[in-house]
């Protein structure tokens, strides 16, 4: 009756071990997907479209972390594959520079405008 | 003149965001990088469309050809429009064209290939549509053109026409 029980909690135990690797796996990949843009549907990501291709790309996704891809090397996979344009967070670099400024710019002229303006109104 | 500045440049801000989006409304809407022009194709293993073995695209692309790579599927409508340009296309003996079926039902693409004609060298089957994402492709058809060291010389995304036929004449010369 003990090996019995014995048995049961090695089975639950393993059991439970494939659940939580299953789990986190879909995890990377919702994590992953939520980065990668949809190449039919452009302005979504693959992990709100439902194209084909979205559906394919998360396929692979899925294959190269069982391969044991770490997320960096996914995404150095597909930016090979389709450019750095696919992410949805582009590293910075010469071609991406003026977007990742241009909020900073923004914020410092507004910052400068509304600071003359105020300095206008005190006096 | 100052209290004019602000006014001046938001109308000029506006202009500028107008004819911006109105230059936006004659562009296609899908942005394609290139980003595998020039580059090696990548080595695959697919399920051939006639015997079902596996069939290796290292031993596929390796003649002394050029060959066409074109992925296709029974149920895209531009596949349809596109084949008669692959029938002309496969009578040129210079270049071999392998077929890549997308996601599709096998006995719907027999029946696509038996009413419009077989131009292909070979074709391979793509079940789940990783072929395709290893390849770089973005969508169905899309067509590659590769020289005989296996180097994608040229891509087309979407159908095949007459143009796109002279342009591939011109580069297998």
């Amino acid at each position: 009756m003990n090996l019995f029980k014995i048995i049961i909690v090695i089975i639950f135990f393993f059991f439970s071990l494939a659940i939580n690797a299953q789990d986190s796996n879909s995890k990377l990949i919702n994590k992953i997907s939520k980065n990668i843009r949809c190449l039919v549907c452009q302005g979504q990501s693959i992990y709100d479209s439902q194209s084909d291709f979205a559906i394919s790309l998360k396929l692979m996704i899925n294959k190269k972390i069982e391969e044991g891809y770490t997320e960096k090397q996914i995404y150095d996979y597909l930016t090979n594959q389709y450019g750095e344009w696919i992410l949805y967070d582009p590293k910075f670099n010469k071609n991406t520079f003026f977007l990742w400024l241009l909020p900073i710019l923004v914020f410092l002229v507004g910052g400068w405008i509304i600071f003359r303006k105020t300095r206008f109104i005190k006096l | 003149m100052k209290n004019k500045a602000l006014p001046i440049s938001i109308i000029i801000f506006l202009v500028f965001c107008f004819v911006i989006f109105l230059k936006g409304l004659n562009n296609t809407n899908n942005y394609i990088p290139d980003e595998t022009l020039g580059k090696k194709i990548s080595s695959f293993t697919a399920i051939n469309f006639f015997n079902e073995k596996e069939t290796k695209s290292d031993e596929l692309f390796a003649g002394k050809n050029f060959y066409l790579l074109n992925i296709w599927a029974s149920w895209c409508l531009p596949c349809r429009n596109e084949h008669k340009i692959l029938m002309k296309l496969s009578q040129n003996n210079s270049i071999k064209i392998i077929g890549l079926n997308y996601k599709d039902n096998l006995d719907n693409a027999k029946e696509f290939i038996n009413d419009l004609g077989n131009p292909y060298f070979e074709i391979l089957r793509d079940e789940n549509g990783t072929i395709s994402i290893d390849l770089g492709a973005y969508g169905v058809p899309e067509t590659f053109v590769i020289d005989n060291n296996k180097i994608i010389l040229k891509k087309f995304v979407g159908p095949l026409n007459n143009q796109s036929l002279e342009e591939i004449k011109k580069l297998i010369k």
